[in-house]
């Protein structure tokens, strides 16, 4: 009969041994109750979402507490945990310099399909730390901020951010409010949690969102 | 339980709850295999064999009619193959390649298995066409739909029982809009065979896909029955033997094994199966936020299992629960290949999230209620563990 110890359900996922580890034991894993600053990325529908607390030294944007949660597969699990071990310490300066081969690389690497998780992960502190410096006032709420944001929110059958699956078709900032085209159309499963998933990217920030679907 | 030793060479139970994707051979059946690979290791050849030969030729014979009698067909009617992927392509091919002339439409479910809905589609790049039916949040195929879908059909292929969610079709329906419009009717019963009454009379249909690795019978082996009458064309060239729709060399012991495994699955074992099934169920729905996939009752496949767990994602749970020696299959994208959600959920209007969580147990003639009570308490505990980690649990806990 099959055996099902660590290493060799490792080999049989391909996953590395320390994926596994962190798998089992993510480091990190929860929340923190004040938290200076969340970021939610990922979908459900797409099955890898992940939700990141950070706490920030404020003289020397610091990061001194980071925590996550999770829903997705053991690879999803995994480089968030090591993302979180590998950037809690450090300023936002010195964290944006990993990157999310750092992550997958400091793991003993992961299976191709699973890279994305990565990405994800990487793309989590990033969302935050916009959010973060938004909330300081140290980058201005435009297009090129919303942009960004918005790499964190997937086209949940492929995978991919919502620009580069061409969903997002335009962007407008005024003040406050933001309004987005997207190609989906109104009342679809797509729609829908394109919806929930951009609401929650945004959250935090008091933005006045206007999302704008195809009839 | 069985005993397996992991590569630190420690023996521990593991509870193999994945027996919709294959089981352990019977040892009765191992028995019997070693005698016709060592002993008895002749092929059938011509009319005049020597002993070597007619052993093997008497050996498929019997095995040919023991199989024939589960199915109620005549034994001339079932040719052997080397598994339900085979059984279903020479169906659809060689259906579709002698009565193209009667139309040009193929009509088959959304929740077939792959094999089926593959070469369906195949198919249609060749000129043919493809008519889906839709199924009910139970996976029914509605067979009025049929009715409408007729004209121009050639062949209507539809399962006995879905290897994701167990819902058994009630393929004599079928049969009965078929039979009596002309058209040829399949039916993909790999699933249910052995552990499900089949009649290929009462169901009256002409093809019928059955395959021995997931009742205990060794890997490789299946069979197809074709209706007295009915022309195939051969998918496959060679010689003549198995009617020339299945050439080449015989898997003998393959073979004999497959029957013997048949005539070890019995009645009382499908029963069995079904009671444990049910408690199996109720006690994974006293988790909250679960759901069952599939009907309930007889309805359902005997030894089928299948619930979705809200905000957890399913490779995780699958993951967890193989660390603890139980193995359960998921229809979740992440652990599919192709990063490709359950199709048979999506079909029977579950969202996305149903189809990452869907946690499918199946259960085998071994099974024992200690298997399932650890299985539950297993499943309870992964599913808590994984929800105490997930921002989509505590968004929900905080909404209550």
């Amino acid at each position: 009969m099959t055996a099902t110890s660590e290493s060799s359900l490792a080999k049989r996922y391909g996953y590395s041994e320390k994926v596994m580890d962190h798998f089992k034991n993510p480091r990190n894993i929860g929340i923190i109750e004040d938290a200076d600053v969340t970021s939610k990325v990922g979908s459900v529908a797409c099955g890898d979402l992940i939700k990141l607390y950070l706490k920030f030294d404020p003289n020397s944007d610091q990061i001194k507490d980071i925590k996550f949660e999770s829903y997705g597969c053991a690879a999803n699990i995994a480089t968030s945990s090591m993302m979180t071990e590998m950037v809690k310490g450090k300023t936002i300066d010195d964290a944006r310099k990993v990157t999310f081969k750092d992550i997958s690389e400091t793991l003993g690497g992961l299976p191709r399909i699973k890279l994305h998780c990565a990405v994800l992960s990487r793309q989590g502190l990033e969302t935050a730390f916009l959010k973060y410096e938004a909330k300081k006032g140290r980058v201005k709420i435009d297009e090129s901020f919303v942009n960004r944001i918005l790499r964190g929110v997937l086209e949940p059958v492929q995978g991919v951010d919502i620009i580069s699956a061409k969903i997002l078709e335009n962007t407008k900032v005024d003040g406050r409010k933001i309004s987005l085209g997207l190609n989906a159309k109104a009342g679809s499963e797509l729609a829908n949690s394109l919806a929930e998933d951009i609401g929650d990217a945004f959250e935090g920030l008091d933005l006045d969102l206007d999302l704008k679907f195809k009839d | 339980m069985s005993k397996w030793i992991d590569p630190d060479g420690q023996a521990r139970g593991l509870v193999y709850l994945d027996n919709a994707e294959t089981t352990r051979l019977d040892p009765a059946v191992l028995d019997l295999i070693e005698g016709f690979m060592l002993d008895k290791y002749g092929v059938p050849a011509g009319e005049f064999g020597y002993g070597l030969e007619e052993e093997a030729g008497n050996a498929i014979e019997q095995a040919r009619e023991t199989i024939a009698r589960r199915i109620n067909a005549s034994p001339e009617e079932v040719i052997f193959t080397s598994g339900g992927t085979e059984s279903n392509n020479i169906a659809i091919l060689g259906a579709a390649r002698s009565s193209y002339y009667k139309g040009k439409r193929i009509v088959t479910s959304r929740i077939e298995h792959k094999s089926i809905l593959r070469i369906v589609d195949k198919l249609t790049r060749q000129g043919f066409e493809k008519t889906l039916l839709d199924v009910d949040r139970e996976g029914f195929v509605n067979p009025a739909d049929l009715e409408t879908s007729l004209g121009g059909t050639l062949l209507v292929s539809v399962q006995h029982a879905n290897q994701e969610i167990g819902t058994m079709q009630d393929v004599a329906a079928i049969g009965e809009i078929t039979r009596d419009s002309g058209v040829l009717s399949h039916c993909d019963a790999v699933q249910s065979f052995a552990k499900e009454k089949i009649d290929v009379q009462a169901m009256k249909v002409d093809l019928l896909s059955v395959s021995s690795h997931l009742i205990h019978g060794p890997k490789g082996v299946g069979a197809l029955y074709v209706r007295d009458g009915v022309k195939l064309e051969p998918v496959l060239e060679g010689d003549d033997r198995e009617k020339g729709l299945r050439p080449g060399t015989p898997n003998v012991g393959g073979i004999v094994g497959f029957a013997k495994a048949a005539e070890l699955m019995t009645d009382a074992d499908s029963a069995r199966m079904r009671q444990l099934r049910d408690e199996l169920i109720e006690s994974l729905l006293t988790i909250s936020d679960s759901r069952l996939n599939g009907p309930r009752g007889d309805d359902r496949l005997c030894n089928n299992v299948n619930v979705s767990f809200r905000y957890v994602e399913g490779e995780a749970i699958l993951m967890h629960l193989d660390l603890k020696g139980l193995v359960v299959n998921t229809g979740s994208a992440c652990y599919s290949q192709k990063l490709e959600p359950s199709h048979v959920i999506r079909a029977i209007g579950g969202s996305l999230e149903d189809s990452h969580s869907s946690t499918r147990l199946s259960l085998s003639k071994w099974t024992s209620k200690q298997d399932l009570a650890y299985a539950a308490e297993t499943i309870k505990e992964v599913v808590e563990t994984l929800r105490a980690q997930s921002p989509l649990a505590r968004k929900v806990s905080q909404r209550r």
